[in-house]
C-alpha cells in the first residue's frame, strides 16, 4: 500500500540553524566525557552521533541542549555562543529516551506546554497544537492522557511537543530505544520525513548503527569523547578512516594480512588499503561480508552456520587455520553446517589497523 | 498510516481477565475466578480461600471494632445502670460546663496549630529536601532516608530526654507555648511523611520531566509548580495527613515537656468527666480513621490508574 505523507503544516515550518561545537570538553570527576569535541551541523541537516555506550554522545547532546555545563570550548547556534544560556532560553526542541510526557496533562496540554511558556495567544496555540498532532497522526488522541497511549504514540506526541514551538534545533536522545523493533522502524522513518518537511537542523543520538545509517545526512562516529570520523553513511561504510569506525559501523571480518606499498595481502589475495599512508607490515584488515564470496578455488574451510536475513543470507565459515569469516551471498545459494567450501576476497578497499 | 499505528491503545482495552503476572504462578495452579471480568491468580499457590480470608477479616475487624464500639457505647451510658443517654454530648455545649471543658478545647486548638506547623515543616523543609535530593544529589538519597527514618527507631521517651535541654533553649527563644512542640513533633513525624513523598518521587521520572519542561522553556518555578507538584500531589497529601494523625496521637512529648495539647487535656479532663474525655477520644479516632481511609483511597486510585496504563 502506498502511503502519502502529509506535508508539514505551515504553522510548524522552520528554518534550520547552524550548530557548532568547538573544542568542547566535559569532565565528570577524573573521567573525561568530552575530549575537545568539535562538530558543525549545517542548517536543515540531520546529523547522528553514533558510538558505543560511554563514548560521550549523550553528553554532547545534553551540552548542546544546555542540560550539562561544559568545562571548556564553545557552543554556537547561528553564530551566537549559547554555552552560558540556560536550557529554557536556548530555543531547542528535545525528545528524550525515556517517556517524558507530563502524566497529569492530556496530549493536548502536553503539546501546548511549550507554547504557553512562550505566551502564544490561546487561539494560535489551539491551531498549532492541532497542526503538530496532525503531523504525527495523533490529532484524534488529543484528549487522552499519556498512560492511555502506547510507547510509540507517546514518543510521537513528544516529537510534536518538541516541534510545536518551532525550535531552531531538534535534539533526539535515543528516542526509539524503548520501542519494539517494528514501531522503531516506523517512527524512525516518520521522524526523518517530518525533519525533511520542516527543514529543521537535527542532532540524533543513537547507539544503533542501522538507525543512524538509515536516516542521517551525516554520521559522527564517536569514541572516547571525541569524533572518530564524520561523513555520509556511504562514506563511513565504504571508506572508514579508522579501524574503530570499520569495526563499529557495519559488520567486518578481521583478517590478518601484510601491508606492502598500499596494498594488503590477505590469504594471497591482494586488496587495496583505504589508508594509503599506513606503514608497511603485519596488519588487521577489516573486510565486509559482502566483499567475501564463495568460489570454486580459494581459501578452504567448513560452514559453521548460515542465517537467512530476508533478501540476503550470511554464512559463517571456519577456515582451515581456525579464522572465522562471514560471507554475505544470495538467498538462493544455500549452505548448511559442515559443507566444505572455498572463499575468496573480491578486492574492495579495506580499512587496516597495525597488528599489535 | 493508521493513526493508531505504533501499538496498543487504552481505547482498545476492555474489561477482561487480568493477564497472569510472570513469576507469580510458580505452582502452575489455575487462575481462580473471583468476580465478573477479573481473575485472581494464586500467589505461589498459597492464596487463602474465600472462607479463610473472611474469617481472618472478621477476627481482625473484631479486634479493632470491639474497643471502639465499647468506647462509643460508653459515651452514651447513663451511670452504672446501663441505660443510654445523649446527656454527655449535650453537656459539652452547655455554657455551665465551659470552664470544665475549656482545657480540652484549648488543647484541641493547640494540637491543630501544632498540626499546621508540623505540616508546614513537612512542606517547606522535608519536601524541598527530597525533591532537590532526587533532582540534583541522588547519591544523598540514602543519607536523607536514613536521617528521616531514624526517629522511628528511637523510643519517644528516649527522644524526650534529648529534647529537654533543647527545649530549654527553645523556651528562651520562642517561649513555652504549646505550638513550640511542633518542632519536636515535626521530627517524630519525619518517618511517616518521608515515605509517601519518596514513593511519589520514585513513581515519576522527576529528572526527565524537569528536563523536558526546561527544554520547552519553563523556568524552575514553573517546573516545580506546573510539573513536579501536580505529580507529587498524592504523596504530599498522604504525608500531610499522616503528620496530622501523628500530632493528634502524640502524648508522650507533650506530657514530658509540660505542654498542654489535645491528648494531655483529655487525660486531665478524664479525671473529672470520663464521658467527655471518651467522646473527644472517639472523635479523634474517627478523624484519624477518616484521614487514613482518604489516604487509602488516594493510593487505590493511583494503583488503578497505573493498572489501566
Amino acid at each position: 500500500m502506498t502511503v502519502t505523507a502529509p506535508a508539514a503544516p505551515t504553522s510548524l515550518s522552520s528554518t534550520g540553524a547552524t550548530v557548532e561545537l568547538e573544542a568542547v570538553e566535559k569532565h565528570y570527576g577524573a573521567h573525561r566525557a568530552l575530549a575537545g569535541l568539535s562538530l558543525r551541523v549545517e542548517p536543515g541537516e540531520f546529523v547522528s552521533l553514533l558510538g558505543p555506550s560511554g563514548c560521550g554522545k549523550t553528553t554532547a547532546l545534553r551540552a548542546l541542549a544546555g542540560l550539562e555545563a561544559i568545562d571548556a570550548g564553545s557552543i554556537r547556534i547561528d553564530g551566537a555562543d549559547v554555552a552560558s544560556t540556560p536550557v529554557n532560553k536556548r530555543d531547542i526542541g528535545m525528545v528524550f529516551q525515556q517517556y517524558s510526557l507530563f502524566p497529569h496533562m492530556t496530549v493536548r496540554q502536553n503539546v501546548a506546554f511549550g507554547l504557553e511558556m512562550r505566551r502564544v495567544p490561546a487561539a494560535a496555540r489551539r491551531e498549532r497544537v492541532i497542526d503538530a498532532l496532525d503531523m504525527v497522526h495523533l490529532a484524534d488522541f488529543a484528549d487522552r492522557y499519556p498512560h492511555q497511549l502506547s510507547g510509540g504514540q507517546q514518543q510521537r506526541v513528544a516529537l510534536a511537543r518538541a516541534l510545536v514551538t518551532r525550535p531552531r534545533v531538534l535534539l533526539l536522545d535515543e528516542p526509539l530505544s524503548a520501542l519494539d523493533a517494528k514501531v522503531r522502524v516506523s517512527l524512525r522513518d516518520e521522524i526523518r520525513r517530518i525533519q525533511s518537511d520542516l527543514g529543521i537542523t537535527t542532532v540524533f543520538v543513537t547507539h544503533d548503527q542501522e538507525e543512524a545509517l538509515a536516516v542521517s545526512d551525516r554520521i559522527a562516529v564517536m569514541n572516547a569523547g571525541d569524533i572518530e570520523q564524520i561523513g555520509t553513511p556511504e562514506e563511513l561504510y565504504r571508506s572508514p578512516s579508522s579501524a574503530f569506525t570499520a569495526d563499529f559501523v557495519g559488520q567486518s571480518n578481521r583478517l590478518r594480512g601484510d601491508l606492502r606499498g598500499g596494498d594488503v595481502f590477505v590469504y594471497g589475495f591482494r586488496v587495496p588499503a583505504l589508508d594509503a599512508a599506513a606503514a608497511d607490515g603485519p596488519v588487521i584488515a577489516f573486510v565486509r561480508p559482502e566483499d567475501v564470496a564463495f568460489a570454486a578455488e580459494g581459501v578452504t574451510g567448513t560452514v559453521v552456520a548460515s542465517s537467512f536475513l530476508g533478501s540476503i543470507r550470511r554464512t559463517t565459515v571456519r577456515l582451515d587455520d581456525d579464522t572465522v569469516v562471514t560471507v554475505q551471498h544470495e538467498v538462493g545459494d544455500r549452505r548448511v553446517a559442515g559443507d566444505a567450501v572455498a572463499v575468496r576476497l573480491l578486492g574492495a578497499p579495506v580499512a587496516v589497523a597495525p597488528l599489535t | 498510516m493508521s493513526a493508531a499505528a505504533g501499538g496498543r491503545t487504552a481505547g482498545s482495552r476492555r474489561p477482561g481477565p487480568t493477564p497472569p503476572v510472570p513469576g507469580r504462578r510458580a505452582s502452575g495452579g489455575p487462575a481462580v475466578p473471583v468476580g465478573r471480568g477479573t481473575t485472581r491468580v494464586p500467589r505461589f499457590g498459597a492464596a487463602p480461600s474465600r472462607v479463610t480470608a473472611a474469617i481472618v477479616l472478621v477476627v481482625i475487624g473484631l479486634v479493632f471494632a470491639v474497643p471502639l464500639v465499647a468506647l462509643a457505647q460508653f459515651t452514651f451510658r447513663q451511670g452504672t445502670e446501663g441505660s443510654l443517654t445523649l446527656a454527655h454530648y449535650t453537656a459539652i455545649a452547655d455554657p455551665l460546663n465551659a470552664a470544665t471543658y475549656q482545657p480540652v478545647f484549648d488543647g484541641l486548638g493547640a494540637s491543630l496549630l501544632i498540626a499546621v506547623i508540623a505540616v508546614a515543616i513537612v512542606l517547606l523543609v522535608l519536601l524541598p529536601a527530597q525533591v532537590i535530593t532526587a533532582l540534583r544529589y541522588p547519591r544523598l538519597r540514602r543519607v536523607l532516608e536514613f536521617v528521616c527514618i531514624v526517629p522511628i527507631t528511637v523510643p519517644v521517651v528516649v527522644l524526650v530526654v534529648g529534647f529537654i535541654p533543647v527545649y530549654q533553649v527553645v523556651a528562651q527563644v520562642f517561649g513555652s507555648d504549646a505550638w513550640t512542640l511542633s518542632f519536636a513533633i515535626g521530627i517524630i513525624a519525619l518517618p511517616f511523611a518521608f515515605r509517601p513523598i519518596a514513593a511519589a518521587i520514585t513513581a515519576m521520572d522527576m529528572a526527565v520531566l524537569s528536563e523536558a519542561a526546561r527544554s520547552l522553556g519553563a523556568s524552575w518555578w514553573t517546573v516545580t509548580w506546573r510539573v513536579l507538584l501536580p505529580n507529587l500531589r498524592r504523596g504530599i497529601t498522604a504525608a500531610c495527613f499522616l503528620t496530622i494523625t501523628v500530632v493528634l496521637g502524640e502524648y508522650t512529648l507533650a506530657s514530658f515537656l509540660s505542654r498542654t495539647t489535645f491528648q494531655t487535656a483529655l487525660v486531665l479532663v478524664q479525671q473529672t468527666d470520663p464521658y467527655v474525655a471518651a467522646i473527644f477520644s472517639l472523635g479523634a479516632l474517627v478523624f484519624g480513621f477518616v484521614l487514613l481511609v482518604v489516604i487509602g483511597r488516594i493510593g487505590a486510585r493511583r494503583t488503578g490508574e497505573k493498572e489501566s496504563a
